[in-house]
């Protein structure tokens, strides 16, 4: 029993990652018509959202402090973040540790901006083409996005560490009354699945009670019709892509405690968040979530060492094996729509 | 002889009844026409009839032969050929080509990997093609992408790839729909001629009265997803029934 | 000639003539000098120019025709790899066993895949192909290499070992992969003057196979099956309504695409006897797809153009450094040098993958049919300025093909 809860567990971080990815993916195919092959990258550009806080907050002056001396009996020579500086070494100290919540705060403008200059300088221009067309381009992209990347911070993974009071792990079974020890659990995923359910609920309470949001659910279900009522209904789109964006980027910045953020870690998403979507079906919001999830529990399950005993490598091909078998048997996913990207 | 017989037909899609107990005997070289106010299930029917939709009940035999749970390309085999109302045909590929693929399937069936042939060995196939192109007056467009060509032709074209194939019994979906007068006239005459000039069977589906009087032979009046009234163009025009259920509404 | 009509035939000749003569082409420079750099003539840069156009005229039988774009063709690829390395680990290094059983599993495997993803179409089929071609890929790198069972050894790539049977090794035959005795790395080196030509075998038998398999999809291309394909991307509907089953047309196509990659696959195991599941990977796909749309989709030479264009300047690229751009740019003001340097700084070297990104996203934007299309329009331009001085009332743009 604990065993089973623990895997649940294990599932949840990667399912919220995946869920988030999947949600903003919907978004753009159910509003823009769009398939949006850079969506990965987006994610990847939050987590480096992260990255590059980190590296600012951490930007030092030099002093020369000589009352110590180092080995060489040489001045030694203080590095001081600016921060610290600025606010007095504790309160430094404080927000250089909590530079990965904070990013949150910094990510969501830049992922706003990225994802308006993306949709008005090159997704708009596709409204029209063939899906084929959308995934090349925006193939490309993420192509591109992803060597920027990689030209400013290199290839290898940058660690970003989660603040002190949020790292280390917790007794989860205690507090449901199983044997200590049972159920160890790291902080940071709890924190991770916390802000991704809330992401999602902001998403859809946004949508299902705003005016706005009434406009773009209608605009899904029909475009035409709501464009006949004279409804700007472009604009809104723009602003549905820069959310996503900022859905997908923020899931990045918080995921970086988990794994440390790489140029590629976007395109290893997306391939995963396509095949999420597919089976939450494809045009279904609550589908994206809920198959976000499932894959990602579905998966922690496949990773035990029982599982991997009996088959050999299943944790692997799990996700591709129930995507397949999802298509063939029910065309449409968990909750698709009819005929939605069919043709 | 009937050579389409449909036999209680019904068909729902939810809680809405879209055909109920419809039966229609289409007679061997006859043109019939099926019409009705909108929403009388016209579409659907012809949809049951070429392997799209599959009808709840009942049975529709072509030629004797049952044609329910059949593909589409089946159906095409057996003989059946079909228009549809915003013409449907290969945009992409030339005229010619457009006209070579259905003598192909005529003859190939419904695949074949000819591979490594090349067209221009396939003689017959391309003269009868050429043929076909002459008859519709298409001839000098045969080298234009078909999507290149006007509403008028795309629809000759169509009806020239149906007919390329021989058909014992031709399918057309409201081929008048959105045309110009002049276009609907020059349809009309093309229909009157392929009536006039092959054995061939005309089931026709129309919005278009003009087009229905000048054309059918026998009328099927469909109202609410059953026939109100199957008879001759005249006794149809005459019909207080018909009038109240679709000739007033129209006019 | 052969069945083709002349414009074809043309085609053909002009493959012929750049394959036969690419140890020429590709070394312009004399050895030594300051652009020896550029020479792109060695052997195994010629094997993948000539592999990858394989690999990519396949893939455009099934996207350029059937207009089902495939992101999982690199399966396929890696299958025929492991095939043949197989074959010489099991009967011996003759390529030819090696290669015949890669495109025949590669056939299989494609037929097989093919046969569940055509099922669906549209963006569903090409996220189907590639969640296929991602479970082959984590197949061969973990699943299927085992102490129990190893097909595929894992990370280390499959290779022969000393103890495998190769139960119809001769004696006297070479200790790697060769054709009846001839080694595909045999290479005969000419020196011209300054100029030094590598002749390779490997190479040759490449450019052999190219010519017949480009041969082969010109056929297919004019035939009344390749016809039907295209009917296929153009209008379903239609074509079902006219009495013809649309799923094995596409089905044939995609195996027929499955066994080029797969043929490609040999191919690459019999000019380096290994077989690794990186190949196999989607990036691997999206290569041959970025190739296929660079030259021109639905092009017969497109495909070829498109993965020497990428080939050669991923490695011209590679070899370009800042000390090279310095050189170039010598004849400038230092302080305006330095900028220019630094401006072109990130896209040469490891940056090639950036320009690659960029220039695909502007042939899809710009000129979506590829190198081809850019090629008419150029000449339909400069056709169009010579009838305009000739005659200026004939002025008229032809259409593009």
């Amino acid at each position: 029993m604990d065993a089973i809860l623990l895997q649940i567990l294990n599932g949840l971080d990667k399912g919220s990652a995946y869920a988030l990815i999947a949600l903003g993916l919907t978004l753009i195919f159910g509003t823009l018509g769009v398939v949006n092959f850079a969506h990965g990258a987006l994610f990847m550009i939050g987590a480096f959202c992260a990255v590059t806080l980190q590296k600012l907050l951490n930007l030092s002056f030099e002093t020369v402090d000589e009352s110590q001396k180092d080995f060489l009996g040489n001045p030694l020579k203080v590095e001081t973040p600016y921060v610290e500086a600025w606010f007095g070494p504790e309160v430094g100290a404080t927000i250089i540790d909590w530079s990965v919540p904070l990013a949150i705060l910094f990510a969501i403008p830049i992922m706003l901006l990225v994802g308006y200059v993306m949709e008005r300088g090159l997704i708009k221009h596709f409204y029209k083409r063939p899906h084929a067309d959308q995934i090349l381009v925006t193939f490309g992209l993420a192509i591109v996005l992803q060597e920027i990347v990689k030209y400013f911070f290199g290839a290898n993974p940058i660690q970003t560490p989660p603040p002190d009071a949020l790292s280390g792990s917790v007794d989860l079974g205690i507090m449901v009354g199983f044997d200590p020890n049972a159920i160890i659990y790291p902080i940071w995923r709890l924190v991770y699945f916390g802000f991704a359910v809330g992401i999602i609920g902001a998403v859809f309470s946004f949508l299902q009670f705003t005016t706005f949001g009434m406009v773009v659910r209608a605009g899904m279900a029909d475009r035409e019709t709501v464009g006949l009522l004279g409804i700007n209904i472009d604009r809104r789109f723009t602003i549905m892509f820069g959310i996503a964006a900022a859905v997908a980027g923020l899931a990045g910045v918080m995921y970086g405690p988990l794994n440390p953020p790489n140029y590629h870690m976007g395109m290893d998403f997306l391939v995963l968040s396509f095949v999420v979507v597919v089976v939450g079906g494809m045009g279904s919001l609550p589908g994206a979530v809920l198959a976000g999830f499932l894959l990602g529990i579905l998966e922690s399950f496949a990773s035990t060492t029982w599982a991997t005993t009996t088959i050999p490598g299943i944790n692997q091909i799990i996700i591709y094996l129930v995507a397949i078998i999802v298509l063939l048997t029910r065309p449409r996913g968990l909750m698709g729509r009819k005929g939605v990207m069919e043709e | 002889m009937a050579i389409l017989r449909v036999k209680d037909v019904s068909k729902r899609f939810g809680g809405l009844k879209a055909l109920t107990d419809v039966n229609l005997n289409v007679e061997e070289n006859s043109v019939h026409a099926i019409i009705g106010p909108n929403g009388a299930g016209k579409s659907t029917l012809l949809n049951c009839l070429v392997g799209k939709l599959m009808p709840d009940t009942g049975s529709v035999l072509f030629n004797n032969n049952s044609v329910l749970g059949l593909e589409p390309f089946q159906i095409n085999q057996m003989g059946i050929s079909r228009v549809f109302q915003t013409p449907e045909i290969f945009g992409e590929l030339t005229v010619m080509e457009n006209m070579l693929i259905p003598i192909f399937a005529m003859r190939d069936g419904a695949f074949r990997m000819h591979a490594y042939e090349t067209i221009a060995n396939e003689k017959a196939v391309v003269e009868q093609a050429e043929a076909m192109l002459e008859e519709m007056n298409m001839a000098d467009k045969r080298e234009m992408h078909a999507a290149s060509l006007s509403r008028g032709d795309k629809r000759r074209l169509e009806i020239g790839m149906c007919l390329s194939q021989n058909p014992r019994l031709l399918l057309l979906d409201e081929p008048t729909a959105g045309m110009a007068r002049a276009d609907t006239n020059n349809t009309i005459d093309l229909l009157k001629q392929i009536k006039d000039e092959r054995d061939i069977t005309i089931a026709i589906i129309e919005h278009d009265m003009h087009v229905v009087f000048s054309l059918a032979e026998r009328i099927t009046v469909l109202a609410q997803g059953t026939p109100l009234v199957e008879d001759t163009p005249e006794n149809i025009r005459g019909n207080p029934k018909v009038r109240e259920a679709y000739l007033g509404e129209a006019a | 000639m052969l069945g083709l009509n002349k414009k074809d035939t043309g085609l053909l000749i002009i493959v012929a003539i750049l394959t036969l003569l690419a140890p020429f082409i590709l070394n312009p420079f004399p050895e030594g000098s300051a652009m020896a750099q550029f020479n792109a003539g060695y052997p195994d840069l010629m094997q993948r120019f000539v592999i990858f156009g394989i690999f990519a005229i396949g893939f455009n039988i099934l996207f350029g025709l059937t207009g089902y774009l495939s992101f999982g063709h690199a399966a396929f690829l890696g299958v025929g790899s492991y095939s043949a390395v197989w074959m010489f680990k099991l009967l011996s290094y003759n390529i030819l066993p090696a290669i015949a059983l890669s495109v025949v599993v590669a056939g299989l495997f494609s037929l097989l895949i093919g046969f569940v993803s055509l099922r669906r179409s549209g963006i569903y089929f090409s996220i189907l192909t590639l969640a296929f071609a991602q479970m082959s890929f984590a197949l061969a790198y973990s699943v299927l290499s085992n102490p129990k069972f190893n097909l595929t050894n894992g990370e280390t790539g499959l290779q022969v070992y000393a103890d495998d049977p190769q139960i119809l090794q001769g004696a006297n035959a070479p200790d790697l992969p060769h054709l009846f005795g001839l080694p595909m790395r045999a290479t005969y080196t000419m020196d011209v003057g300054a100029w030094s030509f590598d002749f390779n075998a490997g190479y040759y038998l490449c450019a052999v196979v190219l010519m017949v398999v480009f041969y082969l999809s010109i056929r297919i291309f004019r035939s009344p099956f390749g016809m039907m394909l295209r009917a296929v991307k153009s209008n379903q509907q239609r074509m079902n309504y006219t009495g013809l089953n649309s799923k094995p047309y596409t089905l044939a196509a995609f195996v027929i695409s499955g066994m080029y990659a797969g043929l490609a696959g040999g191919l690459m195991a019999a000019m380096d006897p290994l077989a690794g599941a990186e190949r196999m990977q989607w990036t691997a796909s999206g290569e041959v797809v970025l190739m296929t749309i660079l030259g021109g989709t639905g092009t017969l030479i497109g495909p070829v153009l498109g993965a020497g264009f990428i080939k050669y300047f991923e490695n011209i690229f590679s070899k370009i450094n800042d000390n090279v751009l310095h050189s170039w740019f010598a004849f400038l003001p230092d302080g305006l040098e330095d900028a220019v340097v630094f401006v072109i700084h990130p896209f040469i070297g490891k940056g090639w993958h950036l320009t690659l990104g960029i220039l695909f996203m502007l042939v899809v934007i710009y000129l979506p049919g590829g190198l081809v299309e850019g090629g008419q329009r150029l000449l339909n331009r400069f056709k169009r300025k010579k009838s305009n001085t000739d005659d200026a009332t004939s002025g008229k743009t032809e259409p593009a093909e």
